[in-house]
This record gives C-alpha cells, structure tokens and sequence, in this order.
C-alpha cells in the first residue's frame, strides 16, 4: 500500500486575539496523495487557508498548532524547528499566493526573484541559476522569458505575474504545491489558462496539489478529492464526481446551486442566506443549523459528527438521509 | 421602458501617453473607443470584457469621473455636463464600487458614512436623517443597530451592502455597478445579486452593470453588451448572447467559464503517464 505524501491528523490551529484564544481550524484530519490534487472548498473565514498556513507552519506569531500531527512524506513535521521548515519550504513544499502583485518583490527585478529562490535550495552558479529560471518562464508560457528576467512585477500582466509565481513555486520541483485561490484575481479567460498550465506541470513531475478556492467551478476542472469546510471544521468529504453528483451535506448543495450556470433558462439564482456566525464556537448544536433549511431541533442543540456514509464519502450531518432523497425543506 | 434613459453616442475616452525622442510625441491610449448605445429606464444592461478592455472607463465616465474626449452622452434628454451640474447629476447616476474594502472610510461609522450625502443633498429634513439611514439600512438588509459600527466590523458581502445603502441614499435612477461582486464569495455573490434584483423591483432602478465574466450578469441583464479593446463587439439581449453567440470573442469568454460539473472537464491531461 502506498503511503500518502501529506497526512493531517486531528489538526488544532488557533490564534490569540484580544478576545481571548480563538480556534479557527478544528480537528481537521486528511490526506494528500501522491501527484493527486485535493480541493479545500469553503467561504472566507472558513478556516481553509489557516489549515494550508499550518501545513507550511507560515502562521505568523499569533497563531499555533494547538494539538494534531502532520506528516509530510514519513516525517512528522508537527513540531519541526524554523531552520528545518525553512529547508522544506521552497523545496519540497511550496506555495502560491491569490494576490500575484503582493506576493512578488516590487523592487526586484523577477530574475532576481527567481535566482534568489534557486540558489536559496539549489547548488549551482548563478550562470546555471540564471539559466534555469529562464527555462522555468519558458516552461510557464511567458514569451520572451530574458526579457521579462529584467522587468519589474509592475509591469507584467496579473496573468503573468501568477505566470512567474508559479514558475517561482514550481522551481525546485516540490512534491507539493499549495495553491491558495490561484485564480481568483484574474479574469475567467486567464483563469482557465493558469489551471491548464498548473494541472499540466504537475501531472508531468508528479507534483500534488493541494487546491484552496470557494469556487467550484474551478474545483470540477481541477480536483480529484474534494473537502468542504464550513466555520473551522470538515463538512464533507467526497471524490469529485460524488460530490458534484449526489453531495450529502446542506452546505455543499447550497454552494452548488449558487454558481452561475453557462446555460440560459431564465432561472433565478439561489443563494446560501447568511454568512458564518462570529461565535460559532460557542454554538451547541450544529454550525451550520441557522443558515440550513433542513434544520431540525437535534441540529440546534446536538453536535453532529463526520460519519462515512460510503466508501471515502464522509459528512457532518443528521438529515444527510433527507438530502439523499432528494431533499425536501421543511 | 420605452424611453432611453442615457445615450451614448460615440463616446471616446482616450489617454494621451508622451513617447518617442524627448517625449515630443503625444500617442493616446483608446481606453474606450467609438461606444455607442442606449439604455432605457428601468432596464439592466451587463457590460462584460476581461481587465483592461475599457469597461470600467466607461463607467467611469459615464459618471464623470473620467474626461470625455469625444462623443455624447444623453441623460434623460440632456446632454451631461459635469462641470456644472455635478451636485444635481451626482443625485440621479450613483455607482456602486468593486472593493467594498477600499471604498468605505474606516473611520466613519456607517450611520455617518450613510448620513453625510442625505446632508449634503438635503434629501431629508435634519430631524429625520437617522430614520432615513435605518430605512436604508433596511433596503440592503442589514439590522439597524449597523449605524453604531465601523466597516471593518462587518464581512465583504455586508460592506458591500453598505456599498449599495451608499449610493440609494440619494435615490438615483442610474446606478453603474463596477463589478460589485467580484471581490465576494460565490455563495454571497448570489445573495447580491438577488438583492440586485429586488431593489430593482422596489424602486424601478436602472443598471449598467460591469463584470468580467459572463456569468455573474446572466441572472441580472436584460441585454448584455460585450465589450473588446475598447470596443463593444457584440450587443444583444441576454438570450441571444448566450444561446447564439455571433463574435469569437463572445464566444471564447462562454467557452472559458468552468463548467461545474467534472465530467465535463476541459482540461484533459495525459493519465498514468508519470506515475511511478
């Protein structure tokens, strides 16, 4: 049996606030295979970029594991030090960000950027630096790849400088690569040039990824295993085609009625009411009971429980039979 | 709806960029070039085109606050004319912003934020602004208790509604919506969108709405104009655009939206090729 590339087990993160501690990733466990891309699905606050953050241990000095393991091919990086993070970063984990224009150094010309990343987890001279990088723009699909070493991130596109943030991530040839909502910022034309691109070149290194965004458009495109998380905790776990097929969590459904469909039939566009409670930690029932039409009594006062319905299918929900069914709102 | 509200009559935008040996020669930038169309009261017209193709230019200067080089644009009859009617004009064409992050002043609370036109254009008597702000409030759906609070206090698509409060409070008949859901969650945007579309029903509201992506004016558009380069390539109602794209570009922006459904996938890579 092959072991999986990233194990997340029973992860805790939480941040300190004037508020007192507050948990924003909760007893989240997953895996990440070999060259498989796993989609994070949910809305803002809902605790998918912190679980991606705490995989990278980029959580800054208000945020901490509070308990769980991570193990990234074999090793437990749970508790690894700065110095052995910092080796594994860049190397054989990566990142990109959603915002190309922050993320890149607006007074370093992109060659610079990118020699800089290979030399940091690379030994070579810096002609053969200079080399590989222009080979990796090439690779991304820039044109004139040496001309665009010498120029600055404010003058290339935010198609092209994703273009340069993935070349940036795909450098050193990691085993993972997190992509946190790539494509968010750029129009739909651009946006279904960088998930060819991406899905492409990590198909031809074996690269997983792990794929965070709140659209599922993208995630049908992308995604192998899907996740859906809602207010800090897994809501459902499905492979792609099941969840697009037959999901079992309200929360799920509702995101999926709420894109916009290509086909013109008049309909109006249904929409989730609401948005994630700010003390939702406090909440004895169900997180998602106030916004769900399916709620019962149970669901307000009984914390529902990730149960496996089918074989790797998992969701936290009591009514999951109703929906199953064919959903009748109460 | 069978008056045109705004005409625009081969509206020029255009920026000058100095180039060549000293900077001696003067090149333009066609932000929008040569735009002509009508919009009638009441009606919702999506102006669709990716970054960069001159939509937001032109809504901005529809509303005055981009320079019109060339061309006309009618508003009720009459042709605009900001230098001296802008207190007037800016109570009949209001324009709802992208970034509800940016475009709220952090340090005002929303009950000032809502307060300050309602003032400065004496919509209301002084004694009944704070009703008038709570009405507001109640319009977008947002609880009362909101005027006491500051923006940062509330989510992207609540400051979004606030957004919108901000530019009803002077009941305008035009409201330009510069893509105001692209910065929201799927999930949300829908729930703008509709509220969109009830406040049209209520107040008999005209848009011009602006978005990148065809899919987010499917819902809200009577017609949709679709827009190249600084041109408009294609203008027609929202079913003909959809079922019976004319212009390549029309149809490459259809062609590019994901299709939820994975077994439709465009993207096909190689299967098992590297597996090792």
């Amino acid at each position: 049996m092959m072991t999986s590339l990233l194990s997340v087990r029973s992860l805790t993160t939480a941040f300190d606030t004037e508020h007192g501690k507050v948990v924003s990733v909760d007893d989240v466990s997953f895996d990440v295979q070999h060259g498989e891309t796993l989609a994070i699905v949910g809305e803002s606050g809902s605790g998918k970029s912190v679980t991606a953050l705490s995989v990278m241990h980029l959580l800054g000095p208000t945020g901490s594991i509070e308990s769980g393991e991570l193990l990234f091919d074999g090793q437990n990086i749970t508790a690894l030090d700065e110095k052995a993070m910092q080796k594994l970063r860049g190397n054989d984990m990566s990142m990109i960000f959603q915002e190309p224009m922050t993320a890149l150094n607006p007074v370093l010309t992109i060659g610079n950027q990118l020699i800089e990343a290979i030399l940091l987890h690379q030994s070579m001279t810096k002609k053969e630096a200079c080399a590989t990088a222009i080979n990796m723009l090439e690779k991304v699909g820039l044109p004139r790849a040496a001309q665009i070493m010498k120029q600055y991130a404010f003058s290339l596109s935010g198609g092209m400088r994703q273009r340069v943030m993935i070349a940036m991530a795909l450098v050193s040839k990691p085993k993972l690569l997190i992509a946190d909502e790539p494509t968010t910022a750029l129009d739909v034309t651009v946006q279904a040039q960088i998930m060819r691109l991406l899905k492409e070149l990590c198909q031809q290194s074996n690269t997983s990824i792990m794929l965070i965004t709140h659209d599922l458009g993208v995630v049908a495109e992308m995604a192998d295993q899907v996740i859906v998380m809602y207010a800090g905790q897994i809501v459902e776990i499905a492979d792609v085609y099941t969840l697009f097929e037959k999901s079992l969590h309200p929360y799920t459904e509702g995101l999926l009625a709420s894109i916009p469909s290509m086909v013109f039939d008049g309909k109006q566009l249904e929409s989730i009411p609401g948005s994630i409670p700010a003390r939702y930690q406090e909440l004895a029932g169900c997180r998602f009971a106030n916004r769900c039409k399916y709620a019962t009594e149970r669901c307000r006062i009984e914390k529902p429980q990730l149960e496996e319905i089918s074989a790797g299918h998992f969701t936290r929900c009591f009514e999951w039979q109703t929906l199953e069914k064919g959903g009748v709102a109460r | 709806m069978n008056k045109p509200l705004l005409v625009l009559a081969n509206v020029k935008t255009y920026y000058p960029v100095k180039t060549g040996f000293m900077n001696l020669k003067t090149d333009y930038i066609k932000a929008v070039d040569d735009v002509s169309f009508e919009l009638m009261a009441g009606e919702t017209l999506g102006l669709v085109g990716e970054s960069g193709c001159g939509k937001s230019t032109l809504g901005r200067t529809i509303i005055g606050l981009e320079p019109l080089t060339e061309g006309r644009i009618l508003f009720n009859g009459n042709e605009l004319n900001f230098k001296t009617e802008r207190v007037s004009l800016s109570k009949q064409i209001q324009i709802v912003f992208q970034d509800p992050y940016s475009s709220l002043n952090p340090r005002q609370t929303v009950g000032k934020l809502l307060a300050e036109p309602l003032h400065v254009h004496k919509i209301v008597a002084k004694n009944e602004v704070e009703t008038e702000v709570e009405r507001l409030l109640e319009l977008v759906g947002l609880p009362k208790t909101a005027k006491e609070r500051y923006p940062h206090e509330f989510s992207g698509g609540q400051r979004q509604r606030i957004g919108i409060a901000r530019a009803l409070a002077l009941r305008p008949k035009l409201i330009i919506c510069d893509e105001p859901v692209s910065a929201l969650d799927v999930s949300i945007q829908a729930q703008i969108m509709n509220l969109f579309k009830q406040l049209q029903q209520e107040l008999g509201l005209t848009y011009l709405f602006i978005a990148h992506g065809l899919g987010a004016v499917k819902y809200i558009s009577d017609r949709i104009a679709v827009m190249y380069a600084g041109k408009i390539v294609e203008i027609g109602s929202a079913e003909q655009i959809f079922t019976n794209p004319q212009h390549d570009y029309t149809k490459k922006l259809l062609n590019a939206y994901p299709v939820p459904d994975p077994r439709k996938r465009s993207i096909v890579v190689q299967q098992g090729q590297n597996d090792a």
